[in-house]
């Protein structure tokens, strides 16, 4: 029941989120490139929701290395396998974006070294889980992945930070230097609210279905 | 504090003692070294004007590279032999197998470093026999080695070891090969402590975070 109020509502939010980026969020100006623009408001939510994800499954992998609960490893499961999806959406978009603005595809920034070696980390995750011999090692190993990688992330930003001299000016977080039309600021807290609606659900939903495949599994045990 | 260290001598000593007698380890990776060095000087046109750019990124994907191959050994070599399971009940804390195991990676990747130099030097021609490059290397290596260990210990558990280790290492070391380049350049540019000290520093900072973080994950890493 939950679930379907959940499903509902997220669907209908990035309905609007739509109607929202095309209808209501004005045109930007022209060193932000005129329409392309609006793929930041897809771009920069997928990318914050992916920072998030790798928050979450490093933290359920905490709990669950600590207390042994399956649910913990459900939890950081799915949303490793929900960030990987929003990375891949934000560095797809970003270099869209890029490379009519910049004229080039990818640009070794902070923000974008970090998100490819968060995706890549995910990825690492995944692999680990399938190339372990057993699948409570493979959840212990994967954990212990993505402690390590929760870790590494602040220290790839400042690397990254420092290496390079080019970057962008950042609108939003840390060092924002720019600032955002009070309509495009709404627009894009709205599409944030959807895409953290839509990654609660994901988790959700496949928690709950990683739980039934255990269950199965478990059952198809005690027949045999 | 005294039986930790007498426990983690005793398997430094015997990686050490097994090292001196096949020298498996050290052959394979030096002989894999000097192909990566000769396979980069077709790769590039080796013209002082080049390998002054590129000298520093050379030198450090040889010395990751065959890091990973010193560290893919300290753990198969374990488990090849049915030893590992020897380790893991000797009555000994899991944090000195990792200090143990980590000293002895470290020592051997440090012998091949050591042994490169002058293969570089006459190469490529770089001056890496300064105090500064010297330290970057220290530094650099332990960073390499504290989560190398670990990530040895879960690969070697794998039919897919080769190709496992590199897919977790690679990545959660990107930081310390951004420092340890950006290091060497500045060190060969012959800037002292103005330009080496931050990458040093964060390094040192980066050596901490993970010499801990890894001995603490360690034992989940060898639990049955």
């Amino acid at each position: 029941m939950v679930g379907r109020i959940l499903l509902m509502a997220v669907s209908l939010a990035l309905l609007a989120n739509v109607v929202l980026i095309f209808q209501y969020a004005p045109t930007a100006s022209t060193a932000l490139g005129v329409q392309i623009q609006r793929i930041f408001y897809f771009h920069v939510p997928s990318a914050i929701v992916g920072l998030i994800s790798f928050a979450v499954a490093a933290v359920a992998s905490v709990l669950y290395l600590k207390r042994r609960v399956r649910a913990w490893d459900r939890v950081a499961w799915a949303s490793a396998e929900a960030g990987t999806v929003f990375f891949t959406v934000a560095i797809v978009t970003g270099a869209i974006w890029a490379k009519p603005v910049w004229q080039t595809w990818w640009v070794w920034d902070a923000n974008g070294t970090l998100t490819f070696v968060l995706w890549l980390m995910f990825i690492t995750y995944l692999v680990v889980r399938a190339y372990a011999p057993t699948t409570e090692r493979g959840a212990r190993w994967a954990a212990v992945v993505a402690v390590l990688g929760a870790a590494v992330a602040p220290f790839v930003y400042m690397a990254a930070d420092w290496w390079a001299g080019l970057h962008t000016e950042r609108v939003t977080g840390p060092g924002a230097q720019g600032s955002l039309e009070d309509r495009m600021f709404l627009v894009l807290m709205f599409s944030l609210t959807a895409f953290v609606g839509l990654f609660s659900l994901l988790i959700v939903q496949r928690s709950a279905q990683l739980a039934n495949e255990e269950a199965l599994e478990e059952l198809r045990r005690q027949l045999i | 504090m005294r039986d930790f260290l007498s426990a983690s001598w005793a398997i430094y000593a015997k990686d050490m003692r097994l090292e001196a007698r096949t020298k498996e380890t050290i052959t394979g990776a030096l002989v894999f070294a000097v192909i990566v060095a000769f396979i980069f000087g077709f790769a590039f046109d080796p013209s002082p004007r080049i390998i002054s750019v590129v000298g520093p990124g050379i030198v450090w994907v040889a010395f990751a590279f065959t890091g990973v191959l010193s560290m893919n050994r300290s753990f198969a070599n374990e488990r090849d032999r049915g030893t590992l399971e020897g380790l893991m009940l000797a009555p000994l804390p899991r944090e000195a197998l990792y200090a143990g195991k980590l000293a002895a990676t470290l020592t051997i990747m440090l012998a091949v470093e050591l042994v490169m130099l002058p293969i570089f030097l006459v190469l490529f021609d770089l001056s890496l026999f300064n105090v500064w490059f010297a330290l970057t290397a220290l530094v650099a290596t332990v960073g390499f080695a504290a989560s190398g260990t670990l990530f040895a210990a879960m690969a070697a558990h794998t039919r897919a070891r080769e190709v496992l280790l590199p897919l977790l290492f690679l990545p959660i070391s990107l930081p310390v090969i951004i420092a340890a380049v950006s290091g060497s350049a500045a060190s060969l540019d012959g800037d002292g402590w103005d330009g080496v000290g931050m990458w040093l520093q964060f390094m040192m900072a980066f050596d901490m975070v993970f010499l801990v973080l890894s001995s603490w994950a360690f034992q989940y890493v060898l639990e049955e």
